[in-house]
């Protein structure tokens, strides 16, 4: 069982708290944007997913606690969290995150 | 009987015998004994049969890691518990206990004759012989495989022991108590910081059991262990917890210890605790797990007698027992040798030592020779002999040609080590090839954990204490009397003058995997060792192969031909021992399994004689019967009282949202397909949510109370879901919406009131509230008060009966609830249940979402293209709504079903055809969602999923079903009421 840093919490909780909600980054198209995208377009927005082997970037929810959603870095390879930021901000960069991992060891 | 018990040698007590039953038959033993040491004393080695050829079996090692002689523990109804070691199981006063896989008894099995078939039984024998004719599975096949799988009898009753679990914290977890875990404890106590100790024996100590006059610092090594243990439970800061197996090692230095808290004591324990599962958040982890001896691969190491080396020096140095009178040692490892001396130095006689390796250290020459114990090397063991316990031996020496028999009753074998990677894998540490010791060691660690000792490679006592000390921070350097580690070789074949297939060399014994399976395996195409592994089943069986899986692996890369490095490991799986369901579920059993959420009114219903149903996690009224009513006559009932007067219903259960903002109508509309813009304050609105996919998520009647304020209603099984669906799109793709959620289900009691007198009934409970029709229309919401308590009063119909559903305080609940009971027995007033409100709303074609919806339903497919908004430019799933696969022509679409004779009720989930007569596989064109027997109609009504159903409407269709096949006509589903007059009754 994880223990995951909450970013809202400030706090280093059990993973019972939290969910997982699946990949972040993945911005809902407007309505502007929906009328004008293909099928092909909507149906890759909807059911595809990058599923990297390496770290990846994923939202999860501290459903027992603050009810925010917020997003992490996971390495699907280690299985290991290697950081977590705020709902709203942006990816990452490499280097960050080897900064964070090299932090964690 | 012979005794073999050793005087003056072991650490049993003496003055405490204890006797138990085993097969039916008294032995004897002493406190501290083990079943297997004290069957070992009787002189009785035969204590299983193999799986597959029911072969006899002796105990092959001391510990956990044994392969054979598994045994069931009897302790009465519903407390047999099978697969037990007994080389584990403590003996107790009365212990009873059973070998396994046998019939009619452990000496004469019937079962054996499988052995004499044996060469028909190879790898894959299965897969390969029960292929066809087809026909013969179920009648033949099947029941002949049954009857062969399976280890040990399966329980027969429902296990009534008491489990407990618990959750620990430290900054140091050390798993494993011989001399690496206890000098890191010693030293680890010194400091800061809480420190647990665990062992999955009785007693602390490992190999210092076995070895108790080795000298340690220039102790004997038994007072060396008694001191530190003294040293460690003086400490304040350490744990110790023996009969504790760290079964599994998880993320972020989480690990599951499952401690047997009455396993050893007499069945009188029954009713305390019999394991308990602690989970442990550690800092650190300090693997000190130990080694496993490997067995030796040659033609006949199973028959009872044959053990490994370190097993017998652990019967002698802790139980005190000889294995044998004349124990010869086969050994292509230098270690071994200190259990031959240990055993000649107990005045055990050693006719042989057999050394496949033509040199052997000066050392152990010498040790040899002082002891007058012969040495042959550059040999091999040819063959055993002996029934049911090993006679003699042969010896072959490959050079000279030379063949020669020697008596022995015990034979003890050696082939080096193999470190215990169990838990280090399971944290996902790294793990590389040693060369030098033929076997894996860890590698890079992935948590904050650490191996030291035999586990990591560091062989030895010394090397164990000193590892240990320095892992907890120390800087001593320990010295011993012990004998050089050494080294030892792997051979690429056991060299036999007997030709291979009439060999019988085993690799797993608990799976009877012998050398030629493995290399059959790989001569058939299985290259990978994960799938020679699956193929032959080795390291498959209970316990996962942690005497066999590295001779398998050097087995099948000699045979594919490649480096052993190059073929990898099979992975590691927790938990390392089997564990029981009752540690796993701990006190989570019966009542406590999962909460049952009960509504206010519960209680209520309860007293009525209610019989209750499950609907997600809570418990709700099904029906109430009344003077021996069946679940039939009461629906029906309940059914005809509510159509002709009036019923009450317990709706507490429903999901409520409260939704609440400036952006409350922007958020509402984003969520449903249908639009809230032009609903007023004061109205409600059938709302349906739809997944970003398009198809029916939940449904509700919502209720705007304000401009800013909506009172949402889910089905109640989808509460929790639904708000974290409103949640993550308001969190995560509306954030500039100002909008709050509040989950209000726990709030609200529910009385759901129906029937053409509800309006009478409640009229003088209510005030600031009027009633009138005109002022009160149906789908309105009012807040006032009844019997004196605030209410939300939605004036809504799930029935197709004038009906109001009073929302009140749930403390409230059933004070209104009695009250209103109480007032309606003037109109017969009739509590009913889920089934009857199921009933009630299917004879009107209400759909309940997940019964005849299932994720693949789109609005239109469901008739409800009247709750999608034409106008709003965004919503959840409207783009999905226009995907080629969802207006495709065809799809399922939900319509109702009449019976040809109306008093067949079709089953749920039957299938739906056209033609019963069309050759098999007949094409599906759907199935009933809904079905049920119409009081109100006299006749069976249902709902179905049909292909192209609307425009299927009036054709017969077919319901096949095992006895009949049963005629029904497509409808629309609407069967009661279609003009919907009921709702307006005055």
């Amino acid at each position: 069982m994880f223990q995951i840093y909450c970013p809202y919490c400030g706090e280093k909780r059990d993973e019972i708290e939290f969910a997982h909600a699946g990949e972040a980054h993945y911005v809902r198209p407007n309505a502007k944007e929906q009328a004008a995208m293909s099928d092909e377009e909507w149906s890759r927005y909807m059911f595809i997913r990058d599923n990297v082997r390496g770290d990846t970037a994923e939202r999860w929810w501290h459903q027992h606690g603050c009810n925010m959603f917020f997003n992490a870095i996971r390495n699907t390879v280690t299985d290991k969290i290697v950081m977590t930021y705020k709902m709203g901000e942006p990816r990452p960069s490499e280097a960050k995150i080897e900064a964070a991992r090299k932090a964690q060891s | 009987m012979t005794n073999f018990r050793k005087s003056g040698r072991g650490g049993v007590d003496r003055s405490k015998p204890i006797s138990f039953n085993f097969d039916g038959k008294v032995y004897q033993g002493f406190e501290g004994d083990t079943v297997a040491s004290a069957l070992l004393a009787s002189g009785n080695q035969l204590m299983g049969r193999s799986f597959k050829y029911h072969r006899p079996r002796g105990v092959v090692g001391a510990g956990s890691e044994e392969p054979n002689a598994l045994i069931s523990v009897d302790r009465g109804k519903g407390r047999v518990t099978p697969n037990v070691r007994a080389t584990t199981q403590e003996i107790y006063e009365d212990l009873k206990c059973e070998s396994q896989n046998r019939a009619p008894n452990l000496k004469f099995d019937l079962g054996a004759f499988n052995n004499v078939f044996s060469m028909f039984f190879p790898a894959g024998f299965y897969n390969k012989t029960f292929l066809w004719p087809k026909s013969f599975w179920d009648m033949v096949y099947e029941p002949f495989i049954r009857n062969l799988a399976g280890l040990g009898p399966a329980p027969d009753a429902a296990d009534p022991d008491v489990y407990a679990s618990s959750y620990g914290h430290c900054e140091t977890l050390i798993i494993g108590a011989g001399p690496a875990g206890i000098a890191a404890a010693l030293a680890a106590s010194k400091k800061d910081g809480r420190v647990i100790l665990v062992d999955e024996q009785s007693q602390m100590g490992g190999s210092l059991k076995s070895t108790p006059e080795l000298e340690i610092e220039g102790q004997r090594a038994e007072d060396w262990l008694t001191k530190s243990l003294k040293a460690l439970e003086k400490s304040e800061n350490v744990t110790l917890m023996t009969r504790t197996t760290a079964i599994g090692y998880f993320h972020d230095n989480y690990v599951a210890l499952a401690e047997r808290k009455t396993h050893h004591v007499p069945a009188a324990a029954i009713g305390k605790i019999r394991e308990e599962l602690h989970r442990i958040r550690a800092g650190k982890v300090i693997l000190a797990q130990g080694g496993i001896e490997r067995p030796l691969v040659f033609n006949g190491n199973d028959r009872p007698g044959v053990m490994l080396a370190s097993a017998a020096q652990t019967y002698l140095g802790q139980y005190g027992v000889a294995i044998g009178n004349e124990v010869a040692l086969f050994t292509s490892h230098d270690q071994a040798y200190q259990a031959a001396f240990d055993l000649a130095d107990a005045n055990i006689r050693i006719p042989v030592i057999i050394d496949v390796r033509d040199n052997v250290r000066e050392d152990l020459v010498a040790g040899c020779e002082q002891r007058g114990i012969e040495l042959m090397t550059g040999s091999t063991v040819s063959k055993t002999s002996g029934k049911l316990r090993i006679k003699s031996l042969e010896v072959f020496t490959a050079k000279t040609d030379g063949k020669r028999t020697i008596n022995c009753d015990a034979l003890i074998m050696s082939g080096g080590w193999t470190p215990s990677l169990h838990l280090w894998s399971h944290s996902k540490g790294g793990i590389k090839w040693n060369d030098s010791l033929a076997a894996y060691v860890p590698d890079v660690a992935n948590e904050n954990a650490v191996c030291i000792g035999a586990c990591n490679g560091d062989f030895g006592v010394a090397a164990a204490l000193n590892a240990g000390h320095k892992t907890g921070g120390g800087r001593k350097t320990y010295a011993t009397n012990e004998i050089d580690f050494g080294t030892g070789v792997v051979l690429n074949a056991m060299p036999n003058y007997i030709a291979d297939t009439k060999q019988k060399a085993f690799v797993d014994f608990q799976n009877d995997v012998t050398e030629m399976d493995i290399k059959l395996a790989v001569r058939e195409g299985f290259k990978s060792i994960e799938h020679v592994k699956r193929y032959t089943t080795n390291g498959m069986a209970t316990d996962q192969g942690k005497t066999s899986n590295l001779n398998a692996l050097e087995i099948a890369s000699k045979a594919v031909g490649k480096p052993i490095e190059k073929v990898g490991l099979t992975t590691f799986r927790p938990p390392y021992t089997p564990t029981t369901f009752g540690t796993l579920v701990g006190y989570r059993d019966g009542e406590l399994f999962d909460p049952t959420r009960k509504t206010p009114i519960d209680p209520w219903a309860e007293k009525q004689g209610a019989v209750f149903e499950p609907v997600g996690i809570w418990r709700r009224a099904w029906y109430f019967p009344k003077d021996g009513e069946d679940m039939h006559q009461a629906v029906a009932r309940e059914c005809k009282a509510t159509r002709d007067s009036l019923g009450i219903f317990d709706a507490s259960t429903l999901g409520k949202i409260e939704v609440v903002g400036p952006d409350a109508t922007k958020f509402m509309n984003l969520m449903y397909s249908t639009s809230w813009t032009s609903l007023k304050p004061g109205g409600c609105r059938y709302g349906l949510m739809l997944r970003e996919d398009g198809y029916i998520y939940d449904d509700g009647v919502v209720a705007r109370m304000a401009e800013d304020r909506y009172h949402v209603t889910t089905t109640s099984g989808g509460a929790p879901r639904v708000y974290r669906h409103m949640e993550d799109y308001l969190q995560t793709e509306f954030p500039h919406l100002d909008v709050w959620l509040t989950s209000t289900t726990e709030q609200w009691a529910v009385i759901a009131i129906n029937g053409p007198n509800a309006r009478k009934l409640i009229e003088p409970f209510i005030e600031g509230i009027d009633l009138s029709p005109e002022a009160f229309p149906h789908m309105a919401v009012r807040e006032g008060k009844i019997c004196g308590v605030e209410t939300r009063l939605f004036r809504v119909s799930f029935t197709g009966e004038l009906g109001f559903e009073i929302n009140v305080p749930s403390h409230y609940g059933r004070a209104v609830w009695e009250a209103l009971f109480e007032e309606g027995q003037k109109y017969d007033i009739c509590p009913y249940g889920t089934e009857t409100m199921h009933v009630l709303r299917a004879e009107k074609g209400f759909i309940i979402v997940g019964q005849d919806t299932d994720g693949t339903v789109t609005p239109h497919d469901a008739g409800m293209s009247w709750a999608v908004a034409k106008k709003k430019k965004d919503f959840v799933g409207m783009r999905s709504l226009r995907r080629p696969d969802l207006i495709m022509e065809g799809r399922k679409q939900l319509v109702g079903l009449l019976t040809e004779d109306p008093k067949t009720v079709l089953e749920e989930g039957a299938q739906i055809v056209m033609d019963p007569n069309q050759p098999r596989p007949m094409d599906m064109l759907g199935h009933v969602t809904s079905s049920y027997w119409s009081e109100s109609l006299g006749r069976s009504v249902a709902m179905a999923l049909v292909r192209d159903g609307f425009n299927l409407m009036d054709t017969e269709i077919c319901v096949p079903m095992p006895n009949e096949n049963i005629t029904a006509k497509i409808v629309k589903p609407i069967f009661y009421d279609p003009k919907g007059e009921r709702l307006n009754v005055v």
